[in-house]
């Protein structure tokens, strides 16, 4: 029967054939489960009882929540401040590492490394670092020149900031990389004609570079801004005596969600938590991309 | 961006072609405080490394070199056996998961791309769209779903959700654009049949991007955390951080020994890094540009 067919529609065969495993893959493992946590997150149940449809009960129980508009926040400064930051170190990095012919290979492969790195592996080193002395590496270079100690994942102020750094440290390679390639890819005779011109190296930034970076930073931006909203294998292993401590000032929306799910099993609430995350990663990178594709 | 706009990209960010300049004092210290900075981005993992060969009395001190580098604290972790499990458990996830990945997402590219059937775009944008789900949103039902088939505690259920990804499959479809239809059209003429065309024409032919995308789900495995931690719940089917994560939490454990297993599930991923580092960032830049 195949021989008969035109190649065309032998085409059509193998094609389907390739994808029949796929199908079946994404159909079961992505868009099942997408539409079930929806239809759970409208739902009360805790894992053994039975399921109970309770209408939007778990929204206005979250929105009512004192602790989720901290968890929000939290989420959201981890956003505010790492992304601009980790943008403008990796840019100024990115452009003066790109005019540097000396051991090129070697400076590159120093900024890069923190990259290949496992963030568990490394929030506990991190973690190690913040400790009081006369554990914590940090305190003890302070106090060994006369600062008193600085009071790392101990303070409400101070926590999360000190477990942002090290997630920023290690994305910060990928960005210098992604950065330098843009660069590159500029033609060379705009600089020329620029400097035929005597313009300023301000000017060539602004005029020239920062204009030509554009797709670059629009996606660092939103790649960056996903993953510092997703924030977790950081907070989690760097206050695990207190997960999102202390007094949830470190907390992250994605911590919120394991704990409701996996420690109190309140499966319908944490699903519905879920929702609203994807709904925060859909609004801010539709927002950004508006933002940064316009102007 | 098409493919070919970016092949001499990432070429030219690899060359290090000088425009002869003599060095003045401005290029001398924005060297010098770009080394600095670089020495400060792997202090971390410097530190990790020396502390994990020291004895207890010296790791409180900020000296990087140890007094007397000894390995006491590495064969005291593995004796137990535990980070022995965890590290294999973490190869065989990470290796299988990685082979799965890149038959399957190169297959499907390859079909997106090459193929014309009704129903392509749509199977396209379908897959595409998998892509702004977070992960997070899935673990719930991932779990009832492993919970009710007793996949849970596997290996199976560690592995199943990453076995092929929409990132993958969009790479791949990007990259098998670079391959000429004439090809694919002489091939068949050969008497070849699809599958052989896909495995013995194509595949051969983006073999830089097969590399990029295993060095990818192979890290992206071999560190993932939150589904490990919430699929597994005995001792022996952890992986390296969700392992390390409960070694560190144990009370009173030595900062030096979870040094050392931090050392342990950070070491393999910097010696592949070290040896493919030019694939790496070349994978890096096309999956930066292209994704």
């Amino acid at each position: 029967m195949y021989r008969n067919l035109t190649i065309r529609q032998k085409q059509i065969v193998w094609a389907w054939a390739f994808l029949a495993i796929p199908i079946l893959f994404y159909s079961v493992i992505r868009f099942y489960p997408t539409g079930n946590a929806i239809l759970i997150s409208f739902q009360d149940w805790n894992l053994l009882g039975d399921r109970t449809w309770t209408g939007l009960d778990n929204y206005q129980k979250l929105f009512a929540d004192p602790v989720f508009w901290k968890v929000f926040k939290n989420t959201f400064v981890y956003l505010l401040i790492g992304t601009p930051v980790s943008l403008l170190i990796s840019f100024v990095i990115a452009y003066h590492l790109d005019q540097v012919r000396f051991m090129h290979g070697f400076l590159r492969t120093l900024y890069f490394l923190p990259f290949m790195t496992s963030a568990v592996a490394m929030a506990w080193v991190w973690r190690w670092f913040y400790q009081p002395v006369p554990v914590g590496l940090f305190n003890n270079a302070l106090a060994s020149i006369g600062i008193p100690q600085f009071p790392f994942l101990q303070s409400t102020t101070w926590a999360l900031p000190s477990v942002l750094a090290p997630a920023g440290w290690a994305g910060l390679g990928f960005q210098v990389i992604i950065f330098m390639a843009g660069l590159r890819a500029i033609p060379r005779s705009y600089y020329e004609a620029a400097r035929i011109d005597g313009v300023s190296w301000w000017t060539v930034l602004w005029e020239i570079t920062l204009p030509l970076l554009k797709p670059t930073i629009v996606f660092i931006v939103v790649f960056s801004s996903i993953g510092f909203l997703r924030i977790f294998d950081h907070v989690f292993n760097m206050t695990t005596n207190n997960p999102g401590g202390p007094l949830n000032s470190t907390k992250p929306l994605v911590l919120m969600i394991y704990e409701t799910a996996f420690s109190a099993f309140d499966m319908g609430y944490a699903a519905a938590q879920t929702v609203v995350l994807f709904l925060v990663l859909l609004v801010v990178s539709l927002i950004q991309l508006r933002i940064l594709r316009d102007s | 961006m098409t493919a070919t706009e970016i092949r001499p990209t990432t070429d030219a960010l690899l060359k290090t072609e000088a425009p002869k300049k003599p060095a003045n004092m401005g290029q001398i210290l924005r060297w010098t405080l770009l080394f600095l900075g670089g020495v400060a981005m792997v202090m971390p993992i410097a530190y990790m490394i020396s502390t994990s060969l020291k004895w207890p009395h010296e790791v409180y001190n900020l000296k990087l070199i140890p007094d007397e580098p000894h390995l006491e604290n590495y064969t005291y972790v593995l004796e137990d056996g535990r980070f022995y499990w965890w590290f294999v458990n973490s190869m065989i996830i990470a290796v299988i998961t990685t082979i799965c990945n890149v038959i399957f997402d190169s297959l499907v590219g390859y079909t997106l791309c090459k193929f014309r059937f009704p129903g392509r775009y749509i199977v396209f944008i379908a897959i595409l769209s998998t892509l702004m789900i977070p992960t997070e949103m899935l673990v719930i039902p991932w779990y009832l779903m492993s919970q009710q088939f007793g996949w849970l505690d596997t290996y199976w259920g560690i592995m199943f959700p990453g076995l092929m990804t929409a990132f993958g499959t969009f790479l791949m479809k990007q990259f098998f654009e670079t391959v000429p239809d004439d090809f694919i059209e002489a091939a068949r003429i050969d008497g070849l049949n699809e599958l052989q065309i896909w495995w013995t024409v194509a595949m051969p032919l983006v073999k830089p991007a097969l590399a990029a995308l295993a060095i990818f789900v192979f890290l992206g495995n071999w560190t993932a955390f939150i589904w490990p931690l919430i699929v597994t719940n005995s001792v022996e089917m952890y992986t390296l951080p969700v392992g390390l994560s409960s070694f560190g939490d144990e009370a009173d454990v030595a900062w030096e020994l979870i040094m050392t297993g931090a050392a342990i599930s950070t070491i393999p991923t910097l010696i592949v890094f070290l040896i493919f580092q030019r694939y790496i960032i070349q994978g890096v830049v096309m999956a930066g540009l292209k994704g």
